[in-house]
């Protein structure tokens, strides 16, 4: 298990960890309800870590 | 009126061409009509995959339950992501046994990993039950989409044959080449028409967003969060859990993995899928701007409330696009499910039975199976009343059954066996089948537990089982037999 490839357990700590407090509609951010905006920003991280993870995995540079 | 449904035949008669088209010059044995003869790049598994994911389900379904529940509607966007996180070290282990062993089916991995056609068999069956529902629903949102389209003049049972006829011999002809052509269509046009509507519509009659949330938390408080019980925390969490693990286990989608190129392509897919997936907000946005401007469909109309909203703000010609989209958005998943079914029975349930039959015979069995199966599907499409959610979710719950014997094949050490996984499975779609049609839940069974339990899905507790018996007879049957063919293995 590489250390690189625990960065994909914050997705899942983001979208279930905080839902506890981000189960909320106040305040508003983007025009979205606080829910919306939780759930969408960790999309986009989700996104953004696994590109780093694809980016600097080093399986991937000995197919090239 | 017409012009909408001009613009609608002209995407069906295009997209039949596309897959005539796509077939010309290949050679159509078994592996070019179904995986593409390996040779998918990104862009075309990407859109192969998004293809599976955009579905009526999502395009009328989605709306429909941003319309009819609110915020648990969230669960839609949350469990494609952590899929395709899962993705990334899933998917390349499979498609690199698949190639080695020229795998061609979902059960070709199975029967291949544990030696035993008859567990092929029992995935097989298990695969086809839950793509009839699945199959069941693309139809029925087919008929609601060219019936809606014709305002009315055609009815949808004529719709859901024109459908039906149009997928059956686009599959037939062009297999798998067909569909991914078409895929490249139908994601822009449906790409450009959920984003416009869902920020349109909210501006259009609420002036923006956040007044057009505010006014829907005025009108329903707590609509816009997740409740306190019934699709509470708990039930969203479990829901997502079930769904991420039952995501790469439709056959149709586990065999589109076969599709790729190189094992690549799914790791870059990893961080590419989100994205694509964020564009499912807009489809919900849709569901909350018909709430207050076309209220009263009630359960299974709200999957109605992206077409009424948009009949009452456009002119037919842009309902034709809509439906268009939408016509797209049931074809390609619609046509990956029949292909998928009528190989899974000739392959692993017929070749199993009559293992002297030829690759020719396979084929061929394959694509006169294809019309068959849509024939079935039909059929419970006319008779299967309102329980179409009940049938997806079980559809759901069903391939999720098969995760556990995936995921310990793919282990080095083969801790389980086949009489493990087949009883594993067994366990899971029984407990499935049961609370299903018996339409128990956690709360029902057992009242006195804590709410957060109650709500849990179901389909958790099958998996439970599932494991538990997974294990169990794993560890009573597991011989030294086993080792052996495991080390041997290993070491070929």
């Amino acid at each position: 298990m590489k250390p690189l490839y625990l960065l994909a357990i914050f997705p899942v700590i983001g979208f279930f960890g905080g839902l506890s407090f981000a189960n909320r509609v106040e305040p508003y951010v983007l025009g979205l309800p606080f829910l919306f905006f939780w759930i969408i920003l960790w999309v986009a991280l989700t996104s953004v870590i696994m590109a780093v993870i694809y980016r600097f995995d080093p399986a991937n540079k000995e197919e090239l | 009126m017409a012009v909408s449904l001009l613009i609608v035949g002209a995407f069906l008669i295009f997209s039949l061409f596309l897959g005539l088209k796509a077939k010309r010059g290949k050679d159509m044995d078994l592996e070019q009509w179904t995986v593409g003869g390996r040779g998918f790049g990104t862009m075309f598994v990407f859109l192969l995959m998004a293809g599976e994911i955009y579905t009526t389900f999502t395009f009328l379904g989605g709306s429909g339950w941003a319309y009819g529940k609110g915020g648990p509607a969230l669960y839609i966007l949350v469990y494609g992501t952590l899929a395709y996180v899962l993705s990334y070290w899933l998917l390349p282990p499979i498609w690199t046994y698949a190639k080695e062993k020229n795998l061609m089916s979902q059960s070709d991995f199975f029967v291949s990993k544990y030696k035993s056609p008859m567990l092929g068999v029992l995935v097989s069956l298990v695969g086809i039950a839950a793509l009839i529902p699945y199959l069941v629903l693309q139809l029925k949102g087919l008929g609601i989409i060219v019936s809606e389209a014709s305002y009315g003049a055609i009815s949808p049972v004529i719709s859901v044959w024109i459908g039906l006829i149009t997928v059956t011999v686009y599959v037939m002809l062009s297999g798998i080449h067909g569909s991914a052509w078409t895929a490249v269509v139908k994601d822009l046009l449906i790409l450009v028409i959920v984003v416009f509507l869902g920020i349109y519509l909210p501006i259009h009659y609420y002036g923006g967003f956040q007044p057009m949330f505010e006014s829907i938390e005025a009108a329903k408080p707590g609509f816009l969060t997740l409740p306190d019980s019934g699709m509470s925390i708990s039930w969203f969490i479990s829901t997502i859990i079930l769904t991420v693990f039952g995501y790469y286990m439709w056959p149709h989608t586990f065999a589109s993995a076969y599709t790729a190129q190189n094992a690549k392509v799914f790791k870059k897919n990893a961080f590419l899928m989100p994205l694509y997936s964020v564009v499912l907000i807009f489809v919900l946005f849709v569901g909350f701007a018909a709430i207050l401007k076309v209220p009263g469909l009630k359960g299974a109309d709200g999957d109605l409330s992206l077409f009424r909203l948009s009949m009452q703000t456009f002119d037919p010609w842009m309902i034709g696009l809509i439906g268009a989209a939408g016509l797209l958005t049931a074809l390609v998943p619609g046509s990956m499910m029949l292909m998928a079914a009528a190989t899974l029975f000739a392959k692993n349930v017929y070749k199993a039975a009559v293992p002297s039959a030829t690759d020719q015979q396979v084929a061929k069995l394959a694509k006169y199976l294809v019309p068959v199966i849509a024939l079935i599907a039909a059929f419970f499409t006319f008779n299967g009343g309102n329980t179409i959610v009940t049938l997806l979710l079980m559809g759901y719950s069903l391939v999720t059954q098969l995760f556990p014997a995936l995921l310990f094949s793919l282990f080095r050490s083969r801790f389980v066996t086949k009489q493990g996984a087949m009883a594993g499975i067994i366990a899971g779609v029984s407990i499935v089948a049961y609370t299903t049609l018996a339409g128990t839940t956690i709360g029902g069974l057992f009242p006195a537990l804590p709410q957060p339990v109650k709500d849990l899905n179901i389909g958790i507790a099958a998996l439970f089982f599932n494991v538990i018996f997974m294990l169990g007879v794993s560890a009573l049957t597991r011989s030294s037999h086993v080792n052996k063919a495991a080390d041997e293995e290993k070491t070929a």
